[in-house]
């Protein structure tokens, strides 16, 4: 998703003079083009998040569209007010470019794992928080970003991993869910770099004789409330599943909504990462496994709630 | 020139004072010192330096003043009234509910506040992404922040401090009202602020210390903003917290207290104010 960031900034920059890209000192050479393309437009803020956030509202409030890259729990976590009062207060259409988030570098440990931003920043007003599945997410979702005019939190994964839509564009729409695999049974709702994982885990349960769909809520906020209507009224089953924790995130804002339009028909299930720290050398797929975050080990799970629903 | 224009922005920064104080008597909030320290500062800025026009308070080419020192908001709301950019009226819906006029402000509250301030070390940040506009932008227009002492205690500060003259933002001011009181302590004795200029000036800026109730002083220091090519200017202006009431200079229970009938009266009559 990094590479395909870098590649769509640096051409929405050459449509858009307002473009403005803040880096928090990461992406050695990802961004040479953007630079070498605008070198007015490309500045990098050193490892200073609170300042590079309120340097990007200032931008803002002087009508640029400023993108703020660095590490997802740096542009989170440490910045938690200055997200909120710079950004949000001032309703800036500044955009915070989280990479890395989730696991995707589970080796750094606890300091790089971002897992609980989400729950973070969910309770901010007027703050999007979206969460695209791949990198086609990512391309369709960034020239939305600059046709709305909120302040949007863009939690991305990193590099190499796998792209689940075989179309170049999607037709996206910001706070609308993207069906990705059909199922009569259970429903899968992903956010984020899960998504990969849970298309597999519904293969995995379709082939087992449960028909399981899965969809890709790219947009945690707003949350797409229609949809969850539909998904919860035709489903036995809905399952959320995010690379955070499940105090706080996607699962719980499903499930915030789920206490107040109760499902008399589905069961329902929050899959995640649990309310703890990760106190060992680990990478993404062994913490994804220890977590029960792996496609057979989801299959496994979600036919065990429905045999007992 | 300046000397001939002091006595009545004098009078000016006294009416201003007046203003203030009745504003905390009659709302009863507290941070009545911040405001009285900082009050020539914003005079001799509103009247001497900034580019602008009242009655186009969005302007894009304006200089910008964001009071990152949130909490004495009430000395900008009367110089703004005092300086025409609302009517003197509005000044009784001060901390009013359902007001325009909060104890610190909202984004847009008045014509003529530039940021939502309150929380400390924010000003500089966000003033320091305006001075950058104009520079992408090549606009001519130039952005002042006005700070306390305490505020300086703020991580985010510093930041900025190191990346505005990186980026060569000589059209950025920070103005430091230097009371030498934060909430509960004096500021030297809470964080080793001391030599404060010599702190900006290692960090790449300009920097010069004034007497900061000299309104003739501050006007000099401030003029050199943009000096010297591509550093920004740190104004350390030392001050008094509680400035022009002799019953409240340098006592900081007037960071939390609000003055009585009588003591509005004997602060007016010591400001030279009519009743």
């Amino acid at each position: 998703m990094r590479n395909a960031f870098a590649q769509v900034i640096t051409e929405l920059a050459a449509t858009c003079p307002e473009v403005v890209l803040l880096s928090g000192d990461i992406g050695n050479r990802l961004f040479d083009r953007f630079k070498a393309a605008h070198p007015a437009r490309f500045y990098n803020g050193g490892v200073a998040e609170a300042n590079l956030v309120g340097v990007a509202s200032g931008l803002a409030m002087n009508g640029f569209r400023p993108f703020v890259y660095t590490i997802a729990s740096f542009i989170t976590y440490r910045v938690v007010e200055q997200i909120r009062l710079d950004c949000a207060y001032h309703h800036q259409p500044v955009t915070l470019v989280g990479t890395g988030a989730g696991l995707s570098y589970a080796s750094l440990g606890a300091t790089h794992h971002t897992l609980e931003d989400i729950g973070m920043l969910r309770c901010i007003p007027s703050l999007k928080i979206l969460c695209p599945g791949d990198a086609v997410e990512l391309r369709s979702l960034l020239p939305l970003i600059l046709a709305q005019p909120d302040p949007v939190y863009l939690r991305i994964g990193k590099k190499g991993e796998p792209v689940v839509h075989q179309k170049k564009n999607l037709a996206l729409e910001i706070g609308r869910a993207l069906p990705v695999r059909e199922g009569r049974d259970a429903v899968i709702l992903t956010t984020g770099n899960m998504l990969p994982v849970g298309v597999e885990t519904a293969g995995i349960l379709t082939a087992r004789g449960i028909s399981t769909g899965a969809l890709s809520f790219h947009t945690v906020k707003p949350l797409d409330e229609q949809t969850l209507a539909d998904c919860f009224a035709s489903h036995r089953g809905v399952f959320t599943l995010e690379e955070h924790s499940v105090v706080g995130g996607f699962g719980t804002a499903v499930a915030e909504w789920l206490g107040e339009h109760p499902s008399p028909k589905a069961v329902f299930r929050r899959f995640g990462s649990p309310d703890a720290f990760i106190h060992e050398a680990t990478e993404q797929d062994h913490a994804r496994k220890r977590f029960g975050l792996t496609p057979p080990q989801l299959a496994e799970q979600i036919e065990k709630i429905l045999a007992k629903s | 020139m300046i000397e001939a224009d002091e006595i009545p922005l004098r009078r000016l920064a006294a009416a201003i004072r007046g203003r203030v104080i009745g504003m905390s008597a009659q709302a009863k909030t507290a941070h009545l010192g911040s405001a009285l320290s900082c009050v020539d500062i914003l005079v001799a800025a509103y009247w001497k330096i900034l580019r602008l026009d009242p009655s186009k308070s969005g302007d894009p080419l304006r200089d910008r003043l964001i009071l990152s020192k949130g909490h004495a908001v009430s000395a900008l709301y009367a110089t703004l009234a005092e300086r025409g950019f609302f009517p003197m009226a509005w000044l009784d819906q001060y901390n009013q509910p359902g007001g325009r006029l909060p104890e610190q402000p909202f984004p847009g509250c008045l014509p003529g506040v530039e940021a939502a301030t309150g929380s400390l070390g924010h000003g500089l940040p966000l003033g320091t992404g305006m001075a950058l506009a104009a520079k992408i932008r090549n606009q001519s227009f130039r952005v002042f922040v006005l700070m306390s002492d305490g505020e300086c205690n703020e991580g985010a500060v510093w930041e900025s401090a190191m990346f505005a003259p990186a980026k060569k933002l000589d059209n950025l001011c920070v103005m430091v009202d230097f009371n030498r009181w934060q909430a509960t302590d004096r500021s030297l004795e809470v964080m080793s602020l001391e030599p404060l200029a010599e702190k900006f000036r290692a960090f790449g800026w300009d920097a010069v210390e004034t007497d900061g109730h000299d309104i003739g002083s501050l006007i000099d220091a401030l003029s050199k903003t943009g000096a010297v090519p591509g550093k920004p200017l740190a104004v350390i202006a030392h001050t008094v917290k509680g400035k022009g009431v002799s019953f409240m200079e340098d006592d900081n229970n007037w960071h939390y207290r609000s003055p009585n009938a009588e003591e509005v009266a004997r602060a007016r009559k010591e400001l030279g104010l009519q009743d």
